[in-house]
């Protein structure tokens, strides 16, 4: 397959602040009307002494278009995942956001959280039909929230339930929580925000699982629960889930399902067979809202009857087909995010399901699975690739250029560079552990086509031909992006980071 | 439809031919085969989920969708006085444009060199809002204020090694409510004491002497608000800093950066860590989807290393005088060291940081103050109308934006009536309050004309009467 030439735009853009003619201006507001500063009088007097600007903030001053042009070629120095094949950036490889739903998440941006419940009937009943009729049977769970603003947030939300149970139950002192390495490290991170000690279970070498009997012993009396990604982010799924729940269950525990990524797996399991009491889904990966450089998004929270007296406050209910707001819920975990969340992300994975229906969310699984074991023939073939433990994976898979860099020297963060130079993003490599060497973790989701998913291999064949052909071509990459390789080794410096350009000039001497 | 003609526009490879190619490279028979191979039949869900029928038209999904969403009313519709965490500023049409670009919408964890513009981008709002707080560090956003304040009394407790936080009582009862949950833990050792402080009921600034009293060798930061929930300028925020400084703590302020080209910033009153929410500088309201916190501080190695944030740090590259950019101190976050880590790091509101970035560069320095001044103007001009008003009266005087009215009727009644006129009027404290009486919280902006602050007054004068 041809691999195509590309450059990217390299626009060399100063930072705004370099732009900044003295005196120009890019927007005007609006003034007080004659009639109020009558009566009131100048601004300054409403400002007790102590508290006026003296000095004016050190903001760029630019004309209109001279600030819509700066970052209007930021935005094309920025390759979008409509633009590209964003295959490699797995674990949460972005499907296509239909257009259409931008314009109707719209519809809710004039529209304030706090409004009288009845001029807000539109946007309650879709939250609450979304949850109640999609998410209910895509899960089996009872009763969804979506006030957690991102994925990492839903799963805190959960570790604060699983606090506040033990608690109600008399066992405050179950404060250990259980994950797995290949969990995402939300699932390790959030439960220790919260006060959990967090015990990690690493995979057997050949399965790429945790074994069951580690697990038994690693839970007992102490146990709040558990936090467990499935499949992980090896793309394995744990075939004895559902012992694991039962396991965590019968030592007093709470399970917590991590559904960010559940695409492979709509309408063939669920969370409810699995044994799990409470989930969340990323909708911003999963049901298609877009992930717009990293939020905001929105972790669709899902539980069991039992647990549904624990979601934050408000929660939507509908009575008599009238939808209002409950925050008289005594066992609440109170707010995880003011108001009720990313509202507009809703609309849009509301939108996104009743284009899909049945069917097409299981289509969607089907084909994001069966992309994957295509792209795995593809790869397998790929000199210097490796893919660590045995048996199928289902929408992604962790590999390995382990081989490639002992072989030629090259690495993944070499190939990461080179593979821009065609067009593709960069790939996802791992988090840290780093348990697999020089990794890797594709995701060739439903929105790719065979064609896509063909060209993204062919790029990542070439690069790996040319760290055996002329590694210095690789190592040296980009050649053909909006920059060059970093030079700069002072990310951890405090005499030499700088985090804003007032620090950049004062540490270079620039002011 | 049979199942050979079911083609997804959104899923290409649902074409028969092409799968059924796919599975023959694969060797494999059908997907079931597949997912049987993979997971145990006792977890199979083994039937077509109960969902509605698909809406594969757009035309029929756009009209499906309006059909609910009409239902709303919008303060573009109504004239709403709706603030208290979410406020209605004019959005200039470039924060729209470039917040809709396809490149930002749709970016998500791309490299530094591909994603270069992002990167910038990213910078550039830390660059901008460190500006406006007289700060020299701050990260990507994170979800609102009160996330921003959650992890701001974290850092200080960690910074301090002391465990108690004091936070006026005054504060939003919900940011409130985030902030318990910061500052809970399921561990004895771990949890964090939130004790409150008063406030002065004539002015609706901090007791200072109730402070004073309540600082002691425990307290790791005394956090407070400019303006505060109720809308009040604290005059005393250098006198609040001193008093957390001589007490061996951090002072943490929220802000609503939008006033800060009239109020002093945050740094010249001793402030050490500042948090607030970015969503008035170019995002709409989106029933509350519109928020965006932040966290900045001076460029000191021990505050920086406590942030739970992405921090973006501009880097050179292999040819003179480019830029680059990477993530300083990367080690702290979740990504790296998972319950090691400051907090958590995740998916946040890195939209808006970018949107917000477009709002502060057009307005610059001179829009900045005049816009402030504005809203000074009108929420003052709005204050001393309705404190005119039989039947209705403004306690405290100094404040920028918002400002509780007290009303001689249940707020509730008040509210209900100005919905008859097409008023949203301002939320109702007098559940979380009581003290102020039947009160509730009005926010007039540069949205507001004089026009419609008069027609607000006919209405009252009606309603109260």
């Amino acid at each position: 397959m041809r691999v195509r030439e590309y450059h990217a735009p390299r626009w060399s853009e100063p930072i705004i602040h370099e732009l900044s003619t003295r005196g120009e201006r890019g927007f005007v507001p609006p003034g007080a009307e004659p009639k109020i500063k009558a009566k009131v009088g100048p601004a300054e007097g409403f400002v007790p002494e102590a508290m006026r600007r003296r000095k004016p903030p050190g903001l760029p001053e630019l004309s209109q278009a001279q600030v819509l042009r700066h970052y209007l070629r930021l935005s094309q120095m920025t390759l979008g995942m409509e633009t590209d094949i964003d295959i490699g950036v797995g674990t949460c490889t972005m499907k296509y956001s239909p257009k259409i739903n931008e314009e109707l998440a719209a519809m809710i941006m004039d529209v304030h959280p706090l409004q009288p419940e009845e001029t807000i009937q539109g946007i309650l009943e879709m939250a609450y039909e979304f949850g109640d009729v999609f998410l209910r049977e895509i899960s089996g769970m009872d009763a969804f929230t979506f006030q957690p603003p991102g994925g990492s947030a839903g799963c805190y939300n959960n570790a604060l339930m699983m606090r506040r149970y033990h608690r109600d139950n008399g066992e405050p002192e179950r404060d250990a929580v259980v994950t797995t390495i290949f969990s995402h490290p939300c699932d390790a991170a959030t439960p220790a925000t919260a006060g959990f000690k967090v015990i990690t279970l690493y995979p057997d070498p050949e399965t790429g699982l945790p074994d069951t009997e580690a697990l038994k012993e690693a839970v007992g009396p102490r146990t709040a629960g558990c936090f467990i990604t499935n499949p992980e982010d090896t793309g394995i799924f744990n075939r004895s889930i559902d012992e694991w729940t039962g396991i965590v269950h019968d030592a007093g525990g709470l399970c917590s399902y991590d559904q960010a990524n559940a695409n492979a797996i709509l309408g063939v399991t669920r969370a409810r067979e699995a044994g799990f009491d409470m989930l969340f889904f990323n909708l911003h990966k999963t049901f298609s809202s877009p992930h717009g450089s990293s939020g905001p998004g929105s972790a669709a929270i899902g539980v069991t009857g039992e647990l549904e007296e624990y979601l934050p406050v408000p929660v939507i209910v509908k009575r008599d087909g009238v939808y209002s707001l409950d925050y008289d819920r005594p066992r609440s975990i109170g707010k995880v995010r003011d108001f009720m969340g990313n509202l507009q992300v809703v609309v849009r994975s509301y939108a996104w399901c009743m284009a899909m229906g049945a069917r097409g969310l299981r289509e969607a699984a089907e084909v994001s699975m069966i992309n994957n074991q295509y792209l795995v023939e593809k790869v397998r073939k790929i000199r210097g690739a490796s893919l660590p433990f045995r048996g199928r994976r289902l929408d992604q898979a962790r590999w390995s250029l382990e081989k490639l860099k002992e072989e030629t020297g090259v690495g993944v963060g070499d190939v990461n560079r080179r593979i821009v130079d065609y067009g593709v993003q960069s790939m996802f490599t791992s988090h840290h552990p780093w348990l697999v060497p020089e990794p890797f973790t594709p995701e060739p989701c439903e929105t790719y086509s065979k064609a896509d998913i063909d060209y993204w291999c062919a790029v990542l064949e070439r690069v790996c031909e040319e760290a055996y052909r002329d590694p210095e071509l690789v190592k040296t990459a980009p050649h053909n992006s909006s920059n060059h390789r970093l030079t700069f080794d002072g990310f951890d410096d405090p005499g030499r980071w700088a985090m804003s350009w007032r620090a950049y000039k004062r540490k270079r001497g620039k002011d | 439809m049979d199942e050979e003609s079911f083609i997804h526009p959104y899923i290409p490879n649902s074409v028969p031919e092409i799968k059924r190619e796919m599975l023959r490279v694969i060797g494999a028979g059908g997907a079931d085969e597949l997912y049987r191979e993979m997971i145990p039949e006792r977890l199979l869900l083994g039937r077509p989920m109960d969902l509605p029928e698909p809406i594969l038209s757009e035309l029929d999904l756009k009209r499906h969708v309006e059909s609910i969403l009409s239902k709303n009313k919008t303060a573009e519709e109504y004239v709403s006085y709706l603030g208290a965490g979410c406020w209605r500023h004019y959005v200039p049409k470039v924060c729209e444009e470039i917040a809709s670009r396809s490149e930002f919408l749709t970016a998500y964890a791309g490299g530094s060199h591909s994603d270069l513009g992002r990167y910038q981008a990213n910078f550039e709002f830390q660059s901008l809002v460190c500006e406006l707080l007289g700060m020299e560090v701050s990260g990507i956003p994170t979800y609102d204020w009160g996330a921003a304040a959650g992890n701001s009394v974290r850092m200080a407790t960690r910074l301090t090694g002391r465990r108690e936080v004091l936070v006026p009582r005054n504060v939003s009862p919900a940011r409130l409510s985030i902030i318990r949950n910061f500052c809970d833990s399921a561990s004895d050792s771990g949890r964090i004491e939130v004790r409150l402080v008063d406030y002065d009921a004539a002015t609706g600034m901090m007791d200072m002497a109730d402070l004073e009293s309540k600082v002691c060798e425990d307290t790791a930061a005394v956090y407070f608000e400019n303006p505060n929930y109720l809308g009040v300028i604290e005059a005393e925020g250098a006198s609040i800093s001193d008093v957390a400084h001589d007490g061996g703590a951090e002072s943490v302020c929220g802000v609503d950066p939008i006033s800060l080209g009239v109020l002093a910033a945050p740094a010249d009153y001793g402030v050490d860590i500042v948090c607030g929410e970015a969503q008035p500088m170019g995002m709409h309201m989106f029933a509350g989807g519109g928020s965006c916190g932040f966290i900045a501080s001076r460029d000191e190695e021990r505050y920086v290393a406590e942030y739970p944030l992405r921090l973006v740090c501009i880097a050179d590259t292999a040819v003179e005088g480019e830029y680059g950019f990477g993530q300083a101190l990367s080690e702290r976050t979740s990504y790296m060291a998972r319950e090691n880590a400051k907090d958590w790091v995740g998916t946040t509101t890195t939209l808006w940081g970018i949107t917000a970035a477009v709002y502060m560069s057009l307005l610059g320095p001179q829009g900045m103050r005049e816009l402030g001044e504005t809203v000074l103007q009108k929420s003052h001009y709005a204050a001393a109308t309705l404190d005119e008003l039989d039947g209705a009266s403004v306690p405290f005087k100094t404040f920028f934006k918002e400002f509780p009215v007290t009303f001689n009727k249940p707020v509730r009644e008040v509210n209900e009536a100005l919905l008859g006129h097409r008023i949203f009027g301002g939320k109702d404290l007098s559940g979380e309050y009581p003290e102020l009486g039947e009160a509730a919280l009005y926010c007039v902006t540069e949205m507001h004309s004089v026009g419609m602050i008069d027609e607000l007054r006919a209405a009252l004068l009606e309603v109260l009467a």
